[in-house]
């Protein structure tokens, strides 16, 4: 057993973890303070990954495009929440699912519009190129070990934030009792339009860092919002510690599945059975976490309470 | 007593730190009314919610016509014969007063996985239905989307549902809730008539009512219930008294 | 009477669908038959899909997964020699039931917010899994090697039986539909939808009758997924992507949900729109997206509700 090899895999486990939780993060305010189901979500980190590649190629920076395709899709996300969401949150869930998949639709070919539809290259920035030699023999790739950290930091920040400030604790206590907020005079709108922002700017990161790494492609948005879905409920609706043990969980289920599944399978099966059956069960394996978490709690590990 | 028909030990029910009901016992004869009365807050909708089997206690034990039902959800209750209605009017708004009622009735009227015969047309279902309606007095309003019923005739049918699925014990929450003085008298002359036919166990907050129906009350303040007993006692009762801050609990 | 209306309504739109061959033969543009026999394929799947969603009130995000697996029981067969449709269909409607079953048996444990999610994540994870088999075309799909073998003059060959085929399948799912909805069973899925605890509390044991009503809509999906390789003769695991179970709960919407005809209606006017869209330019998604949204905020009876007679549906 190649130990350095398990090891490789469980950082990359935690960093797809990391990022799904930057998705998870803002899709789970979302649903749990606002009740509102948003699929397009996974457009937003889309619009991150383009943006940075258009803002990269614009400016010739890398921090400059970080910092725009941030800003970028967080007034985009703001834009989306005034213009056309704000009217359903008092709608039934069929509404919001209708609504935002009709906007997946827009944003899928937007995008195919202003940059076609084969996928864009993106670069890992030289900064930030290379290998960092982790452990004795095992040397990890720069880039990912920062998508790590700063995951760890957005995870920080929103944990002082959401315990810590006079916002975190309208965010917890919108939550719980949505009406009761209301009447005691906050501003809701407010709340929720900058609740959806923050998500907004979330998935652009998530979608940023993600570019130079996974294919920067129309409907690239799709693919990763399962997996968010998942990890929320497996999580529980309106958690963050949910979101992030949840994102965690499912990181590291599906990178070690992919990876070692299929050669766990061969050493009982036949080759060529391991070779059809282990990529099947691998793609299924964290359907099956869930399911089998659902059994146990319908509400997911750490299911923000609500009144 | 004899065997009572419900028999409650123990009951125990929290949500976080609010503790909803906190160690309640309470026996029902056959054919008794009890009311269960208390000020706000005091968990007397919690405790029909457990009975009913929609909430499930955290401790305690139920026991219905002998059989321990405490682990059995809603549906299985019903079949036993225990019927609940609701303070917040629960009905099928969108169907009519009489679709409402013979639901109930197909619900204890074998199973329902038929799937050719249209449910309208099934005079067994329909037939006692009508009789329901006639009972609780809406016997010409039964075509009428049970959304635009008034206030007062929803809260009928509401009592018009529990009966149909022939019931041995009702658990009624506040049936007068928000009614008016005539329409509330309207609804204890049916309890009237219920009386003694089913066992009854009843919340209520309008003491007319309670005084009217009830053979024994109980008195529940902070989840516990602090005294059981023949009205008069209850109403002489200095605890129950200083409970309701004396003023309220007078002739 | 919303009955007597939808009857008339649902007669005439058979009719004038068996009128299509002669008029696409008068006119020698054998594209319509292609077209609305699709129109009525994707009706078939429309329909079952409304008895969860729209009178059941189950927001079933996954539903074609159905229609995949339900395609694929054809396909594979047929790749082993075995064509006959009375072995492939009747396949193709117990598997679909059967996952259904499955999905059904853990995503109904829960509600709301997350049953959408689950029944879209568990949709999702089977078009993963058909990506992943690579004996049955993996991410490329299979040709279909021959279509569905009904026996006798029932050449499904011929575009014209073919054509008739699906809309006599139609026609029968449209009868039964109506038939089921007035019946027992569906009277108790309607009233679940209108108020699920209060069913509960008069004694309805309502998980049992929801999961039926799930596993009957998957194994009808199922049905339309064959009849859907057998129109377009090849099949990927595509057909299974939740964005396609989006396009069909659209087509329930978009025709009016809960009245068994307006599915018919919304089926057609989504393919003819995508048709006349995508003939216009090649970014019609462009369009249909922002459509959608409006149509959810402004016109929730759908094309069904804008006819004259009003919104109104069974009660």
């Amino acid at each position: 057993m190649n130990w350095l090899l398990v090891v490789e895999q469980c950082l990359n486990g935690l960093q797809l973890g990391v990022m799904l939780f930057l998705m998870a993060a803002g899709l789970t305010l979302v649903f749990g303070i606002m009740n509102f189901v948003n699929l397009a979500h996974g457009s937003l980190y889309m619009l991150g990954a383009y943006f940075a590649v258009a803002f990269l190629k614009w400016t010739g920076s890398f921090a400059a495009s970080v910092v725009l395709a941030l800003l970028a899709t967080l007034v985009v996300g703001m834009l989306v929440e005034v213009i056309a969401l704000r009217t359903l949150y008092e709608r039934d869930h069929l509404d919001h699912v209708l609504a935002t998949f009709g906007l997946i639709l827009f944003f899928n070919e937007l995008v195919a519009i202003a940059w076609g539809r084969a996928a864009l290259f993106a670069s890992v920035p030289p900064a930030l190129g290379g290998f960092v030699e982790i452990l004795p023999r095992l040397r990890y790739p720069v880039y990912r070990a920062v998508i790590i950290l700063v995951g760890l930091a957005v995870a920080l920040l929103l944990y002082v934030v959401v315990s810590r400030t006079r916002l975190g604790m309208l965010i917890r206590a919108g939550a719980s009792n949505r009406t009761m907020v209301a009447a005691l005079g906050v501003n809701i709108r407010l709340l929720y339009t900058v609740v959806f922002g923050f998500g907004a700017a979330l998935a652009g990161l998530g979608g940023l860092m993600a570019g130079p790494i996974y294919t920067v492609q129309p409907g690239m948005g799709e693919e990763i919002l399962i997996e968010v879905l998942v990890v929320i409920v497996i999580g529980g609706i309106g958690s963050i510690r949910g979101a992030l043990v949840g994102a965690v969980v499912v990181g590291m289920v599906d990178t070690l599945g992919r990876a070692f599944l299929k050669p766990m399978l061969a050493t009982v099966v036949s080759p060529a059975a391991a070779d059809s059956a282990g990529p099947a069960l691998a793609s299924m394996s964290i359907y099956i976490l869930m399911a089998a978490v659902l059994y146990f709690r319908p509400q997911g590990l750490f299911p923000a309470t609500r009144s | 007593m004899a065997e009572p028909l419900l028999h409650v030990r123990g009951l125990r029910k929290r949500f976080g730190g609010l503790v909803a009901t906190d160690g309640v016992d309470l026996d029902v004869a056959a054919g008794e009314t009890v009311a269960v009365i208390g000020p706000n807050g005091a968990g007397k909708t919690t405790l029909i919610a457990q009975l009913s089997g929609d909430l499930a206690p955290d401790a305690g034990r139920i026991c219905f016509a002998g059989a321990d039902v405490t682990a059995l959800p809603a549906p299985a209750r019903s079949r036993l014969g225990l019927a609940r209605s609701f303070q917040i009017t629960s009905i099928f708004r969108e169907f009519s007063a009489l679709d409402n009622v013979a639901l109930a009735v197909q619900a204890h009227a074998g199973h329902s996985f038929r799937f050719w015969r249209p449910a309208r047309a099934e005079a067994a279902l329909r037939e006692p239905a009508r009789a329901v309606l006639e009972q609780v007095g809406l016997g010409a309003r039964g075509d009428v989307p049970a959304g635009t019923l008034a206030h007062g005739e929803q809260r009928q049918l509401e009592i018009a549902m529990a009966l149909a699925t022939r019931p041995t014990l009702l658990l009624l929450d506040e049936p007068v809730a928000g009614m008016g003085l005539d329409e509330s008298a309207r609804m204890v002359q049916l309890l009237r008539t219920l009386r003694g036919r089913h066992t009854i166990v009843l919340v209520e907050h309008d003491m007319d009512v309670v005084f009217a129906l009830a053979d024994r009350i109980s008195v529940m303040v902070d989840g516990r219930v602090i005294a059981t007993g023949a009205p008069e006692a209850i109403r002489m009762n200095p605890e129950v008294r200083r409970a309701y801050l004396g003023e309220e609990v007078s002739a | 009477m919303a009955r007597r209306r939808r009857a008339l309504a649902m007669l005439a739109a058979l009719a004038a669908l068996a009128a299509i061959p002669l008029v696409a033969g008068l006119v020698n543009q054998p594209f319509y038959l292609d077209l609305f026999r699709r129109i009525m394929i994707f009706a078939i799947a429309a329909v079952s899909l409304d008895i969860i969603l729209g009178y059941g009130g189950m927001v079933s995000f996954g539903h074609a997964a159905y229609l995949g697996i339900g395609a694929y029981a054809v396909a594979i067969p047929a790749l082993h020699g075995v064509h006959s449709a009375w072995v492939q269909w009747p396949l193709a409607m117990a598997l679909s039931g059967l996952a259904a079953l499955a999905i059904g048996a853990i995503s109904l444990r829960t509600s709301g917010v997350y049953f959408i999610m689950i029944t879209l994540a568990f949709a999702q994870m089977l078009y993963y899994v058909g990506i992943s088999i690579e004996p049955w075309g993996g991410d490329d799909g299979m040709r279909l090697a021959r279509r569905s073998q009904l026996g006798g003059p029932l050449d499904l060959g011929d575009p014209h039986v073919f054509y008739y085929v699906v809309l006599a399948i139609l026609a029968v799912l449209l009868l039964v539909g109506d038939r089921v909805i007035q019946a027992r069973f569906g009277t108790v899925i309607r009233a679940v939808k209108s108020n699920e605890p209060r069913m509960r509390a008069i004694g309805f044991s309502t998980l049992r009758y929801k999961l039926a009503a799930f596993v009957l809509a998957g194994a009808v999906g199922g049905l339309a997924g064959a009849l859907l390789a057998n129109q377009t003769e090849y099949l990927t695991p595509s057909y299974m992507h939740w964005t396609r179970s989006g396009d069909i709960m659209v087509m329930v919407i978009l025709g009016g949900m809960g009245t068994l005809a307006g599915p018919v209606l919304g089926a057609a006017a989504f393919l003819l729109l995508e048709n006349v869209l995508s003939a216009w330019t090649v970014h019609w998604q462009a369009i249909l997206g922002p459509l959608l949204v409006l149509v959810v905020l402004y016109a929730r009876g759908g094309l069904w509700g804008l006819l004259p007679g009003g919104a109104s549906r069974d009660g």
